[in-house]
């Protein structure tokens, strides 16, 4: 167990794709003795065996992660390329523990359920899902700016495949918009790590990637670098934030850079559609956070206003656009802007109940939002269309369908005793502390969220049931009822009894908020700028 | 003050919750339908349990002395977060005082009769929809809901309740999907009552951050909010942009009163009402009569510390409640609809119990709470009954003659009617005269008109209950021949229920008579609700009446019901043909009034279409795909690739000598710029 | 002695002339012997560095690297006129306009 213990996030990071690959050099050597190669079916066991595998060590890291302790845990160093600071470093937080968790819980559900969705190149379906758990688990738990950057950029190629192969009628045009509209932010971002790798070295006299010094060490990281706020105009933290900012903007998505989701929600498969949702949109939050944040306090204090205006619209604009579409996944991809819209927000209070609602919505809206794909992918596998005046009266031949469509609905807007809750109530009410005027007109979105989740609830599975393939609808098999009971489990867990999640989230929020501020004054105490708008925070 | 911990009040919520998780896994993993045996016995059972475990602890509320009369039980906590002054810990945590007390008797007692009822009614097999079990799941997890919503020991939890008892309306309103207006019906009962949520969740947040730059710890519960109130009376807010500074206990005040609107179907809110009687019968008593509706006084009279120092604040409430008082009865008048009737009565007897509590009245709108979920439940149980018996009519142009065919049902309607219109010794008399007075002695302005609106509505909802009363049941059955044979009373099921509430409706009253007439009749302490109560509520400031003025009042409120009965006798019973030919000489009047003066259909207008037209034009074609995706990104795209067709390209000639050239050209330059 | 301007001039003016026929001749095998031109002109101008640096002191660079040079120019032709004889069994041409297949 020690071993074990020891290497844990190395082992989740790394065992999907070993088992791919794995999988992809038996088959291969099977190849050449002669034999037809490995078939599907023990791909796709093997891969689900695998990620089954991943969510318990998953569970073995949740429970190992102390609650009292802030800072990083489970930490792992390795020397990569030490000349120019480059390492495998490793470590989870409150923060990325729930995320990582959410990834191997989802990926499991997201295999079983495309069981029978998937048809054809299955091998290479299972070999890039796999690939993609690897470098989304990577990204959450690199603690090194080059090898997170590394697994951030990785991430986009099995995805761009998925969409690509597997995809509806327009696969190609949304997987090339999908991973050239990433790329345009991550490059510029990457500009960012660049000059900050030299600003390090100018401060420090070594080169080094890492974002913060490991635990035994006393070389300074790129925290410590004190990038400025006024000086050369690419140096400063306002332009560097906001080549951060753009890349991650890209990832949540905020308004207006959000028009790839539609996109690659709608053509991807029903599986890659989950991940997206549920993992990878996640990837922008989670980067803010981590990095956009602590790097530069100056200039996200300085600039949260306009995050917040951005974060606001993209609720109300998410929430109205998502209120006249036609076709289902079209709606749910636009609720998604409006759902991460509330992160935002939450993330930009910068108080501690802001943040942690932030987090846990972002558990949450892994959680919901990834139910709503599954069940539209279960309506298109039975009908092969997505569009609401397709359907009509389906609760009356899938009742129990109609039954986890309506939890899962009620999650998404935020009934209480549901996860969405918890979220909604914390960044409402964290927000509304420091921002009163923003949090309100974000509340609006409560009822628009209402309105548009249930006219299209009504609209599919209320009234008569005209069209006559509706009343031959198949309700659910056994294999689909677990899946679905499988993620309802955590929604009404998380809003019955958020306790255990809250708890792990809070002291590393705290702790980064404390930094945030700290730092921040610090910095503009050196620079003279900003120190009025710390002044007036609560 | 002691703390009174126990384990029971858990239990109240609890055992309808699993009812309805029992039922829900049934209703999923069994293939045929539960035996209706298994269902009755889960569902009324779990309700009549919670029904004697309130009355238990009614008992052992009681048993303690005034001033510390509460019970309180913790379970966890729910939502925590933050750490020291600013910490948030909403605990799932139970509070019974005499205020949740009297609610829960009443959500548990009236809800378990409406259960039995529902035995009787809901024989729905023949519908392509039909779901015995799946409508007792459903009202077990509304009951779980209103009890969370009484119970709750802090606003957070109180908005769990709020929020469910709008989800079970949902569920419950659009009970029978296959029509696809009860399904709308349903969807715009939850919408309009998530505008409400909205205000209320406002409220929440301006009483915390309140507290935040009060300095005190901050806190979400009733108790401790009442405690530290003293620290944000006087704080002031303003709006953004324009001047005046606004008292924040106002601000508040008018936050959750926004919900209460929506809750309780009060202007502007009100308008899912009328058309959650889409539901079935038992669904209209329960939710829309005798408890959900009734959330938003109970809100107020929790709050009450709040609101009697909030004097803007219980101005517009009792104002509020007092013209939707008038507005909705004006709209009664005219209907035709059984249920419809009384929809609007419900509207305007909620706006009583507010005209009372903005008045500071709280135990006279509590009272009246009381008495109204019996007679009103009395009431549309009795109009289900009616409805069983003319086969699913609903109209009551087409009924009368009632009388003779089903007269259990008759005698308990009327007893009703008689009760709603406030005759003594019935409830609504004594309910309705401790709301007048409370106006007629209040500090609001304009109060004696909020007095006289209160007494013309008392005449105009005897009149058009009367109206009722007569054209269903007296005069000439006006049913079609098949119908008139086939009219029998319904199951005992559906029947014997009404009884009981009658009894309540006629005997209710004897709660709350006035201390005068107690004095009169030598029985010491006859206004028993009253002083049940009144601890908890802030003690009025409220103008003294002499005994010979409340004796003046009591008898105008019974000459306005007479008043009312008098013309609807003459109307319906001595002339009939008189309503057809006045509402054909006030033609446009009459119409206004039939149309419920078009308010849908303005909002329809003024909100929905506008809003829904906007964002798909503005917001989807013209901003996103349009200027986002068409000009920035596609735009991008394209824009390139016209750099690179229409100009980039000729640079491959395909000729290795151009390149050469290039190439030369390029050397010499480099050359020159570092030869320099 | 021939002043060093003299020599450098002339390899200068046959450089030039060299260029010019590379990017002005349609003729493959003119191209070809402009090119060889062109690195003649630069051997002339090895060999006069080395001339006038000689007088230092025994150094052969220059010589070597003209050496160098003839042995590549001969490497070169062998493979252009490989390329050349390809040409015009594919094209039946040896017009350098012919083979522009590879433009956009």
């Amino acid at each position: 167990m020690g071993f074990f213990d020891q290497y844990l996030l190395t082992i989740l990071t790394f065992l999907p794709l070993g088992t791919a690959l794995g999988l992809f050099g038996s088959g291969a050597l099977a190849l050449a003795m002669g034999r037809s190669g490995l078939p599907p079916a023990l791909w796709r066991a093997v891969g689900l065996s695998s990620a089954g595998l991943n969510f318990l060590l998953s569970l073995r890291l949740f429970a190992a992660f102390d609650p009292t302790v802030t800072g990083m845990q489970m930490v792992e160093y390795g020397a990569w390329i030490p000349e120019y600071g480059i390492n495998y470093y490793v470590g989870v937080d409150g923060i990325s523990l729930l995320l990582v968790l959410l990834t191997t819980f989802l990926m499991p559900i997201v295999l079983l359920s495309s069981w029978t969705d998937i048809s054809r190149s299955i091998k290479s379906y299972i070999f890039f899902m796999l690939f993609l758990e690897t470098g989304m688990i990577g990204t959450f738990v690199a603690l090194n700016v080059f090898q997170f950057y590394v697994f951030w950029e990785v991430m986009l190629i099995p995805m761009y495949f998925i969409i690509g192969i597997w995809g509806g009628p327009r696969r190609i045009y949304a997987a090339v918009k999908f991973f050239l509209f990433t790329m345009v932010g991550s490059l510029l971002m990457l500009v960012a790590i660049l000059v900050i790798y030299y600003l390090s070295l100018e401060q420090t006299g070594t080169l080094n990637f890492d974002l913060l010094a490991p635990p035994w060490s006393e070389v300074p990281a790129l925290l410590d670098t004190v990038i400025p706020v006024e000086g050369v105009w690419w140096q400063t933290q306002y332009w560097l934030f906001a080549a951060f900012a753009l890349a991650f903007a890209i990832k949540v998505p905020m308004v207006p850079l959000h028009t790839w989701l539609p996109d690659a929600h709608v053509e991807a498969p029903t599986a890659g559609s989950v991940v997206l949702a549920g993992v990878l949109l996640k990837m922008g939050t989670y980067g803010f956070l981590r990095f956009a944040l602590p790097l530069f306090p100056v200039a996200a204090i300085d600039l949260t206003p306009w995050f917040l205006g951005l974060s606001v619209t993209g609720i109300i604009y998410g929430s109205l656009v998502a209120m006249i579409q036609a076709d289902i996944k079209k709606l749910v991809a636009y609720s998604s802007v409006a759902h991460l819209g509330f992160v935002m927000l939450g993330i930009f209070a910068l108080n501690v109940q802001g943040m942690n609602g932030a987090v846990l919505q972002m558990v949450n809206h892994g959680l919901s939002t990834g139910a709503l794909f599954l069940l539209v992918g279960m309506l298109y596998e039975r009908r092969h269309t997505r569009l609401i005046e397709n359907f009509g009266g389906v609760a009356r031949p899938m009742p129990v369908f109609a039954c986890f469509f309506g939890i899962v609905t009620m999650s998404s807007i935020g009934l209480p005793m549901l996860n969405g809750f918890v979220g909604e109530f914390l960044i409402l009410l964290g927000t509304f502390l420091v921002y009163p005027g923003w949090a309100a007109l974000a509340t609006s979105g409560v009822v628009l969220a209402a309105a548009y989740m249930l006219w299209m609830f009504r609209r599919v599975m209320f009234g008569p049931v005209d069209i006559e393939e509706n009343r031959k609808l198949i309700d659910l098999n056994p294999r689909e009822r677990l899946v679905l009971v499988a993620i309802v489990i955590p929604i009404i867990w998380i809003g019955v009894y958020p306790e255990p999640f809250l708890r792990r989230i809070e002291p590393s929020v705290s702790q980064l908020v404390e930094d945030v501020r700290s730092r921040a004054e610090d910095q503009a105490a050196i620079a003279l700028v900003g120190a009025d708008v710390l002044e007036e925070r609560p | 003050m002691v703390n009174q911990q126990t384990e029971l009040l858990r239990w109240i919520p609890l055992l309808p919750l699993i009812a309805a998780a029992v039922h829900g896994v049934m209703i999923g993993l069994m293939r045929r339908s539960a035996p209706r045996w298994v269902v009755i016995a889960l569902s009324c059972g779990s309700v009549l349990l919670s029904f004697a475990l309130s009355c238990v602890a009614f008992v052992e509320l009681t048993a303690l002395p005034a001033e510390s009369r509460f019970l309180v039980d913790t379970l966890y906590t729910w939502i925590g977060a933050g750490i020291g002054e600013t910490r948030l810990a909403a605990d799932l945590a139970f509070r019974l005082d005499p205020l949740s007390a009297v609610m829960i008797l009443v959500v548990t007692g009236v809800g378990s009769l409406i259960h039995l009822y529902s035995i009787g009614y809901m024989d729905d097999d023949h519908r392509e929809d039909k779901g015995f079990q799946r409508f007792f799941c459903f009202l077990n997890l509304f009951t779980f809901s209103m009890l969370m919503l009484v119970l709750g020991d802090n606003l957070a939890l109180m908005f769990v309740g709020w929020e469910g008892v709008g989800l079970c309306s949902y569920l419950l309103i659009g009970f029978w999907y296959s029509d696809r207006f009860n399904a709308y019906c349903g969807s715009k009962a939850f919408i309009v009552n998530r505008i409400g949520d909205f205000g209320f969740l406002i409220g929440i947040f301006l009483l915390f951050r309140a507290f935040v730059e009060a300095g005190v710890p901050a806190t979400l519960s009733f108790s401790e909010i009442e405690r530290s109130f003293d620290a944000i009376r006087e704080l002031t807010l303003a709006a953004p942009f324009w001047g005046p500074e606004w008292r924040l206990v106002n601000v508040v005040g008018l936050c959750f009163f926004v919900g209460a609107c929506g809750k309780s179907a009060q202007i502007p809110l009100y308008v899912w009402l009328p058309d959650a009687m889409a539901g079935p019968t038992p669904v209209s008593a329960l939710i829309h009569a005798a408890t959900m509706v009734t959330a938003g006084v109970y809100m107020v009279c929790r709050l009450s510390f709040l609101y009697a120092d909030a004097e803007l604040a219980s101005a517009v409430v009792a104002w509020t409640g007092a013209l939707t008082a008038l507005f909705a009865a004006s709209i009664a008048i005219t209907q035709t609809d059984i249920k419809k009737v009384l929809a609007y009565s419900t509207v305007s007897q909620l706006g009583y119990m507010f005209l009372a509590a903005g008045c500071g009245g709280y135990t006279g709108a509590m009272f009246h709470l009381v008495t109204h979920a019996f007679f009103k439940a009395l009431l549309f149980l009795g109009a289900g009954s009616v409805i069983l018996a003319m086969h699913h009519e609903q109209d009551i142009e087409k009924m009368g003659g009632l009388w003779r065919r089903i007269r259990q049902t008759g005698v308990v309607f009327l007893v009703g009617v008689i009760a709603i219109a406030g005759v003594p010794p019935f409830s609504g008399f004594f309910s309705k005269d401790e709301i007048l007075v409370a106006a007629f002695t209040a500090h609001v302005p304009g109060h004696l008109w909020l007095y006289g609106i209160g007494l013309a509505t008392a005449a105009i909802t005897s009149f058009y209950m009367f109206r009722l009363f007569f054209k269903t049941f007296l005069g000439e059955c006006r049913a079609p021949a098949h119908v008139r044979d086939r009219v029998h009373e319904p199951s005992n099921w559906v029947v014997k229920p009404l009884w009981a509430l009658a009894l309540l409706s006629l005997i209710g009253g004897m709660i709350g008579i006035p201390q005068v007439y107690g004095d009169s009749l030598h029985v010491e302490s006859s206004h028993s609700l009253n002083n049940f109560l009144s601890p908890l509520f802030p003690a009025g400031a409220a103008h003294h009446l002499s005994h010979s003025t409340e004796v003046q009042m009591a008898l105008a409120a019974v000459g306005m019901a007479a008043l009312g009965w008098l013309v609807a006798w003459f109307l319906y019973l001595r002339r009939p043909e008189l309503p057809a030919r006045m509402a054909h000489s006030l033609g446009g009047l009459y119409r206004m009034l039939l149309n419920k003066y078009w308010i849908d259909e303005v909002y329809d207008a003024l909100i929905v279409r506008p809003l829904v037209r906007f964002s798909d034009v503005m917001l989807f074609r013209v901003v996103d795909a349009g200027a986002i995706d068409g000009i920035a990104v596609n735009g991008t795209a394209r824009g390139i690739r016209a750099l690179a067709d229409h100009g980039l390209k000729y640079l491959q000639s395909g000729l290795a000598q151009g390149y050469v050239f290039l190439m030369i050209v390029g050397t010499v330059a480099i050359l020159g710029y570092l030869l320099r | 002695m021939v002043p060093l301007d003299h020599v450098i001039g002339l390899s200068a003016i046959l450089f030039t002339i060299g260029t010019i026929g590379v990017v002005t001749r349609r003729n493959v095998i003119v191209i070809l012997m402009s090119i060889e031109l062109m690195l003649n002109a630069v051997n002339l101008a090895f060999v006069g560095f080395n001339r006038m640096s000689a007088s230092a002191g025994g150094q052969v660079d220059g010589h070597i690297f003209v050496l160098m040079v003839i042995t590549v120019a001969a490497a070169e032709v062998a493979v252009g006129l490989g390329i050349v004889i390809s040409m015009f069994r594919n094209r039946d041409s040896i017009n350098v306009e012919d083979v522009s297949l590879l433009k956009w």
